[in-house]
């Protein structure tokens, strides 16, 4: 009945952002890698909007790819618009955001995985974990085939007992249509892992030509782009406008007349949704007093007519779908392609994975993206690269790699969701990073390249073009702190710029720091000896400028990494710590937090608790010293 | 927390001659120099050196207090860390004016057993000294958490949600505006944070203003007068009243309004517990009993046990005795004047000789004893020396300061057009320190507030 299919490194269940992300990692790093999919034309597919980026997400894309990873160059290969949001602000929330010619991102990333030495795709239905001696070491597939491997990679997305709803309508599937998988997550079940049931939305797809694009606003791409990876220096993709329009007094009243059959008021749906990514319905009974939301109409690619309707997120009858879209300015004639719907999910609990992305309970076996309780292209292909790193790091025998919240916002939502869990589909936010000031789009290679070189991701060449660009900076740094000026050199220039004049001698970096001045008018007195890019210019420009800001964020960081720094052994029993408090006690038994940085960030742990922690593990650590 | 650096009072308060404060931590030596006028320089002082100098308010430089200072570098010091030890005069105002500037600086109050946990984890204190360590953190956190949170209770903690609240708006807001660039909520203005920083540090003024008038009375060791009905708790009280010098205040205080009784022992101030409690009832005194006595225990830094002598043990008692073993405590054996029934012998178990005081608080014979044995626990340093409504104050100032401070940074970023985000960063910080004077501080609250004041999604 069943077969052998061979065994393997590394077998990543799942080719969505994360099995895209863990499957090319751990090939890359040099693991004999398989990675099994329900449908191979759904690689890296993109159910919800066509769109990557955007505050936090372009963070973690940006991260990403400074540690090796593809997202970032697959969005730069196959974007179909680019905008850099939030220029008015600050450095640290630039972020950047594409939309995507989803066929064609799909297309790329398959061809690259296609490409890959050590990655064998499959099509095939995983049912079943084989689990020896309690831990994990293969698959089985629905034809009977079984895979073994070191380590395994989870990254269902929402394909666990997947249940489509509109309406009174509900169907077993996966997003868009596909089989969802049912088996694995009972055996899942089985082997004792805790799951809840989430939910999550999308929007109907409306015909290009049945859209009056007169009745709305025009939001264009902009005009010298930038772009998701380091390694992307140009691009001649030609660019496609959003369109902005608005919910309108009548399709208030259409969802208002029709709420009693929408499932999510109705009682059908069970699953918990995301509060940042209401339905349609769910924003009109929440927020009755706003007249009008708004609708973005984005092309879903170069080649379709299918139009994406953001905002518009519904589970309604298909009926008052049709009805809702057709009261929206612009929209009066459309023809809907494709229903929206609500999907529910089973995802793992994640406070039952190791901040290394390994569950607890069965060594060997980790869970990536959707599973693990977020939302989000970025988010799941995050945590896949991670888990990929660390699947391939485990055969290697060496240590998994974890990144602290101060490394990057991938940092961030991994310890969130280790430490602290979640109760809603986990979006990330900027405003979940302590350290925002420190997490910039600008400098994700700074933080986290020397990581991916450290492992294997990134190449002699990249890294060397990276440290030449570090020293530049540095150099030019020091060179304007050191390059003094009186005010015969400057005041001419200042006072062109509409900037005090200066009295006595000062140094360029002081000059520098005035919010009007930019790297290019110091150049004007004072060129820069070292060939600088626009990109060494800018990281120049931002170190110098919010270095206050910068210095006072640097202290809380060093605080958090000594913490992070103490480690705690796996081996501990927290009923042997006298003095902790009941909640406490339970709380860590079930996390068990590798460091006290991370006991310190679980909900219920008191800085009481913390010390006696402290006191216990130095008492702990002197009496095994003691043992030798 | 294991790298910051802390200052604590580690003298009695009382108004004997000298308190200590002492201040350990990588920065200690830095930041006392920042408020220390002296010939030289701290910095560059060597090891185990006293100074002579002045504590200078560096906002007015006015000179706050006359003090000697002492060095001890690490890894030579009871924390083995760098330490500063800072001599004033004695008396809680001298003391209470040099905490406050140090707790202005990058110095925290420390925790309860903190300097203790520190030597412990920096192998300074032995093994066999760790279960007290644990011992010391559990049982002062708990007290230190009970006070605290009677403290919170109440106005103070009202009138700090009431600020947290408006901060929290307005960092939603700045937050939707960063998370959600191109959703359709009003963009923010500088002047719209300048006008919310200005509310709240309004607020901060005046619930500083409360605090330090309401203060200064407050503090010294707080006693508890416990014991069955009848046993003559408030005629101890009246006779301690009687023969010492009694303050009786009932200044409705920013953190608690209940009457408290002041009493100077040999210049130890007590303050009596739940006095009016004890009065009220003298004449209802079936009411009174022992789960009155436990709940004046719990936040005790002496206790008073009052027995009848003229009566055997009771078994409530014993219970009371059992709960109180390991704390100051003496016990008074009143209605000495009567024929005793108690077994002495049963008593010496729980209490040594000198902490058995024979009285008859009638005819007030054997008072002298009483204050004797309190002088005698307070100043063999057994009695603790913060009392920690005393310090919880302290730590409320700082923290109104700090975050005074913080909402300061931020109008002036905001006047000079600093991007939202890094201004932001001071109306966190001012919103955290808030949250650390009621102790809530969780993160999850502003992303509720987020989702709950706008209408955000695709």
């Amino acid at each position: 009945m069943s077969y052998d299919g061979g065994s393997y490194d590394v077998i990543v269940i799942g080719a969505g952002h994360a099995g895209c992300e863990a499957a090319l990692a751990a090939a890359r790093m040099g693991c004999n890698t398989l990675m099994i999919t329900i449908n191979l034309d759904m690689v890296a597919f993109m159910p919800c909007n066509p769109s990557i980026g955007g505050p936090a997400k372009g963070h973690v894309v940006r991260e990403i790819d400074a540690l090796g990873g593809e997202m970032g160059r697959n969005i730069d290969k196959t974007f179909i618009q680019m905008r850099m949001l939030n220029t008015g602000k600050g450095p640290a929330v630039h972020a950047l955001r594409a939309q995507a010619d989803k066929f064609l991102y799909q297309q790329t990333m398959k061809e690259t995985m296609e490409k890959e030495p050590n990655l064998t795709m499959r099509q095939g239905m995983v049912e079943q974990l084989i689990v020896e001696d309690g831990v994990c070491v293969g698959v089985v597939t629905k034809t009977g085939t079984s895979y073994r491997a070191k380590s395994t990679v989870l990254t269902t997305g929402t394909y666990l007992r997947g249940k489509v709803i509109m309406g009174e309508l509900t169907y077993e599937s996966g997003p868009n249509n596909q089989q969802p998988s049912v088996k694995l997550a009972e055996n899942l079940r089985e082997l004792g892992f805790d799951l809840v049931r989430f939910k999550t939305g999308t929007p109907p797809r409306v015909h290009k030509s049945t859209i009056d694009f007169s009745k709305t606003e025009i939001q264009p791409g902009d005009e010298k782009p930038k772009f998701f990876s380091y390694e992307t220096e140009s691009s001649d993709n030609e660019q496609l406008p959003c369109w902005l329009t608005y919910t309108s007094v009548e399709t208030h009243r259409i969802i208002n007349e029709n709420l009693h059959r929408a499932p999510m008021f109705s009682g059908i749906i069970e699953g918990t949704g995301p509060r940042y990514c209401p339905s349609i319905e769910d924003k009109i009974v929440r927020f009755s007093d706003k007249p009008k939301h708004q609708i973005f109409l984005e092309p879903e690619g170069k080649n379709t007519s299918e139009y994406y309707v953001q905002g518009l997120s519904t589970s309604m009858p298909e009926d008052v779908q049709l009805a809702m879209l057709r009261s929206i300015p612009g929209l009066e004639k459309v023809e809907m392609m494709r229903n929206g719907y609500a999907i529910e999910y089973d995802a793992m609990v994640p406070t039952q994975l190791w901040p290394s992305l390994e569950t607890k309970k069965m060594p060997g076996l980790f869970t990536a993206g959707q599973i693990n309780g977020t939302s989000g292209y970025e988010e799941a292909a995050g945590q896949g690269i991670m888990a990929g790193i660390n699947a391939a790091r485990k055969v290697q025998g060496k240590e998994p790699v974890i990144l602290d919240r101060s490394q990057g916002y991938i940092g961030v939502l991994i310890d969130d969701l280790v430490t602290k869990g979640t109760n809603e589909p986990y979006r990330l936010l900027t405003s979940r990073a302590e350290y925002r000031l420190l997490l910039r789009h600008d400098n994700a290679d700074l933080r986290l390249t020397p990581v991916g070189h450290e492992i294997g991701l990134i190449s002699e060449e990249r890294f060397a073009k990276f440290l030449d660009k570090k020293e530049k900076v540095e150099l030019e740094i020091e060179r304007l702190r050191s390059t003094k000026v009186g005010p015969s050199h400057v005041n001419a220039l200042l006072e062109s710029i509409g900037s005090a004049p200066i009295q006595d001698g000062s140094n360029l970096l002081t000059i520098l720091r005035r919010p009007e001045v930019s790297h290019s008018h110091i150049e004007q007195i004072s060129p820069s000896p070292y060939e600088l890019t626009e990109e060494m210019k800018e990281q120049v420009e931002i170190q110098i400028k919010y270095a206050g800001y910068i210095e006072k964020q640097l202290i809380h960081v060093e605080r958090l990494q000594k913490m992070d720094k103490k480690k705690i052994p796996e081996s501990i029993d927290y009923n042997d710590v006298q003095g902790i408090a009941i909640e406490a006690r339970q709380k860590l038994s079930s996390i068990r937090p590798i460091s006290i940085g991370q006991a310190s960030r679980i909900s219920g742990v008191t800085p009481a608790d913390i010390s006696i922690l402290l006191v216990y593990l130095e008492h702990y650590n002197r009496v095994t010293a003691a043992r030798g | 927390m294991l790298t910051d650096t802390i200052a604590a009072i580690s003298t009695a308060v009382g108004e004997a001659g000298i308190a200590v404060i002492r201040v350990s931590g990588p920065d200690s030596i830095s930041e006392v120099e920042r408020i220390f006028h002296s010939k030289t320089a701290l910095t560059k002082a060597e090891s185990h050196t006293v100074h002579y100098g002045h504590i200078v308010d560096p906002d007015t430089q006015e000179r706050v207090e006359e003090v000697l200072v002492t060095v001890m570098r690490a890894p030579r010091s009871f924390t083995t860390e760098d330490v500063v030890e800072i001599s004033t005069h004695g008396g809680v105002i001298s003391v209470k004016r040099v905490m406050d500037l140090l707790l202005q600086l990058e110095i925290r109050l420390a925790e309860p057993g903190e300097f203790t946990k520190r030597a412990f984890l920096n192998g300074r204190i032995d093994l066999s000294q760790a279960e007290a360590v644990i011992d010391l953190i559990r049982s002062k956190s708990d007290r230190a958490f009970s006070i605290a949170l009677k403290q919170v209770e109440g106005s103070l903690s009202q009138k700090i949600g009431e600020l947290r609240h408006t901060l929290v708006e307005t960092m939603a807001h700045i937050e939707v505006n960063i998370d959600y660039p191109e959703h359709d909520v009003e963009s923010l203005t500088a002047e719209f944070i300048k006008q919310k920083s200005s509310e709240v540090m309004e607020g901060i003024q005046k619930l500083l203003k409360t605090a330090e008038e309401g203060k200064i009375l407050r503090e010294g060791i707080t006693t508890a007068i416990v014991g069955r009905p009848n046993v003559g708790k408030s005629s101890l009280l009246n006779a301690l009243a009687h023969t010492n010098r009694a303050i009786v205040t009932d200044i409705p205080g920013t953190t608690r309004d209940v009457i408290e009784e002041f009493v100077t022992i040999n210049n130890i101030p007590l303050k009596l517990l739940d006095t009016a409690g004890i009065r009220e009832t003298m004449d209802v005194v079936e009411k009174i009993g022992v789960e009155r006595s436990k709940h004046a225990v719990t936040e005790a830094d002496l206790i008073l046990l009052v027995l009848n002598a003229s009566e055997p043990l009771h078994e409530d008692e014993l219970e009371l005795m059992e709960q109180i073993r390991g704390r100051q405590s003496i016990v008074i054996m009143n209605k000495m004047d009567l024929p005793s029934q108690l077994d002495r012998d049963l008593l010496s178990r729980y209490y040594p000789d000198e902490l058995i005081v024979p009285m008859s608080v009638m005819t007030e014979e054997g008072i002298d004893l009483l204050e004797k044995a309190i002088s005698s626990l307070f100043f063999s340093g057994k009695l603790e020396s913060g009392d920690l409504t005393y310090v919880s104050n302290v730590r409320h100032i700082a923290l109104l300061k700090k975050a005074y401070k913080s909402l300061q940074d931020a109008y002036e970023a905001a006047d000079q057009f600093i991007p939202i985000d890094m201004i932001q960063i001071d109306v966190r910080l001012a919103w955290e320190q808030l949250g650390e004077i009621t102790g809530d501080t969780a993160a999850e609250t502003l992303l509720d507030q987020i989702f709950s004041q706008f209408c955000l999604g695709k």
